[in-house]
């Protein structure tokens, strides 16, 4: 019998990074894209008129969720994993990144 | 790098995994690559091995054991090159990929279509958010509406609610004569009515709305609310994502830039799933939309004809028919309604990467026009989202493909060129620009 209820992994490791300056601790295996979203934040880039954006697609097809991860600009937070001290730049800030 | 192997899967989803299995007993060398963290495709994301899917398991442990096959994860193929090989970007740089035989089992993606306020964050595909979510992206206690159309909505709002999400409702484009037609259809695919069913239970209590599609996105900053357009009456919602997907559009890129003949929007295979062009398959939705079942059945049938094992393919044909012929059914019950080409407003984006709004695009007889005027599809992911709308709001087709097939740092670039001797269109400055 099929029941919905959600599957408990057990305990994740924890790893810190930091984005946008701002330390944060995320589970080890979540996505960039989501790392930014726990840490309170929506937008990953900013347009080529200045609209904030975030991730659309989840699956690497429509570029609105790219970061500058590590110094590396145009990174695509949903299929990049968080590694720990993973510096992150989002565009959250209008002229930023 | 380079490496040469007889096989080359592109696509590690249901399609390139049954490929790989059904080929690797033959001995061949096999490469599957995949632009993902972790196999299994779109349906069986978050990996073969944790999915609730007794057939992921089963490949994904066999394809384990096998010897012959490797598996590249989080590789990008950028480019055809010359003489059977592919450019290809890794997390560490780039890969040349030779193979004997190629099979394309590179999927779908979501057909997204622009309505006022759809740029907005909070604003995702539907299965968007679900991939999302399923990458750690924080759903929990918020008010979610999915909408568009096909089953795809239904498997998302399960995967929300299971994240505890608050689903507020579903949408679903197409009237309910179409729907409940196609419900009473699942009586022929037993499987997909006992999945169809597991969906409703969990999903008790969640409105779901046929005949009805969403206007508009509002929100300061963020998204907000939304308005729904049903039954010829406006209402406005509050939600903090909305997850909004119009069914799902082959992925034929790679395809065409090795020269693959397509009929409307998805790659042309023989009953070998061989392409026009020698030595190259294509399984899965790459051929046409048609679901987990028939990408399964194509990638069997590809793998074995790959493997020189044609005679072996042929039992399976009668089941790619029946999967067929549900994808067919699927689609006419879930064809987009023609009012839902009159969303946009004039100042409505249609070209998210090039900010390209309705006004400025609608009065272009094709797509080659709109390119060379306005930008549209001239941006980072390529035409691949505003391509699959101006397809339906403007009945434009997309005529051409350019390299890199996706943004490719001038390290990779560089590496295929002198691989091949050719000279790949790297003109962007700095060794960290994606070049699109």
């Amino acid at each position: 019998m099929y029941t919905p209820t959600a599957i408990k992994p057990p305990m994740p490791e924890r790893i810190e990074l930091f984005i946008d300056g701002r330390p944060a601790t995320v589970d080890a295996g979540v996505s960039v894209a989501a790392a930014i979203a726990l840490a309170g934040a929506m937008v990953t880039r900013r347009s080529v008129g200045g609209a904030p954006r975030a991730p659309v697609c989840g699956m690497g097809i429509c570029q609105e969720c790219r970061v500058t991860i590590d110094g590396r600009a145009h990174r695509l937070a949903c299929q990049t994993p968080c590694t720990p001290g993973m510096r992150i730049v989002t565009a959250s800030v209008r002229g930023a990144a | 790098m380079r490496r040469a192997f007889d096989i080359v899967i592109i696509g590690a989803g249901p399609a390139g995994m049954a490929a790989a299995q059904a080929a690797a007993a033959s001995g061949a060398a096999i490469a599957v690559v995949d632009d993902n963290v972790k196999s299994g495709g779109q349906i069986w994301r978050g990996g073969p091995d944790e999915s609730k899917d007794g057939r992921a398991i089963a490949l994904w442990s066999a394809l384990r054991e096998a010897r012959n096959v490797e598996f590249f994860s989080r590789t990008r193929i950028c480019a055809p090159l010359d003489g059977k090989e592919l450019l290809a970007e890794t997390p560490d740089g780039a890969l040349i990929l030779q193979y004997g035989t190629l099979i394309l089992a590179t999927g779908a993606r979501e057909r997204l279509l622009p309505f006022p306020g759809w740029t907005l964050p909070g604003v995702t595909g539907a299965g968007g958010l679900q991939a999302l979510s399923k990458g750690g992206y924080p759903v929990a206690g918020k008010r979610v509406v999915v909408a568009g159309s096909g089953p795809l909505l239904l498997a998302v709002a399960a995967t929300l609610k299971i994240k505890g999400a608050e689903v507020v409702a579903i949408f679903e484009q197409a009237p309910w004569h179409r729907v409940a037609r196609f419900g009473l259809s699942l009586a022929l695919t037993p499987g997909k009515l006992k999945q169809a069913m597991q969906l409703r239970a969990t999903l008790s209590g969640v409105p779901y709305r046929a005949g009805s599609h969403v206007v508009a996105a509002k929100g300061k900053d963020v998204l907000e609310k939304i308005s729904v357009m049903q039954g010829g009456r406006r209402r406005e919602i509050d939600c903090d994502y909305l997850a909004c997907g119009y069914g799902l559009i082959p992925n034929v890129e790679l395809a065409s830039a090795l020269g693959c003949a397509t009929i409307d929007g998805a790659v042309r295979v023989d009953g070998l799933q061989r392409t026009s062009v020698p030595d190259v398959f294509c399984a899965g939705e790459g051929t046409g939309v048609g679901g987990v079942d028939l990408s399964l059945v194509e990638g069997k049938i590809a793998g074995l004809a790959a493997a020189q094992r044609s005679q072996d393919a042929e039992p399976h044909f009668a089941e790619r028919e029946r999967w067929r012929a549900f994808a067919r059914r699927l689609e006419r019950a879930f064809a987009l309604r023609p009012d839902l080409r009159s969303l946009c407003e004039p100042d409505t984006i249609v070209c998210r990467c090039e900010d390209v709004a309705h006004r400025s695009l609608a009065s272009h007889p094709n797509w080659r026009s709109a390119k060379l005027h306005t930008r549209c599809g001239m941006g980072p992911c390529q035409g691949r989202i505003c391509g699959g709308a101006t397809g339906f709001l403007y009945g434009w087709t997309q005529d051409s493909i350019r390299m890199p097939l996706s943004p490719t740092r001038i390290g990779s670039l560089l590496a295929g060129g002198e691989a091949a001797g050719t000279e790949l269109n790297a003109a962007a400055a700095g060794p960290d620009t994606p070049s699109a």
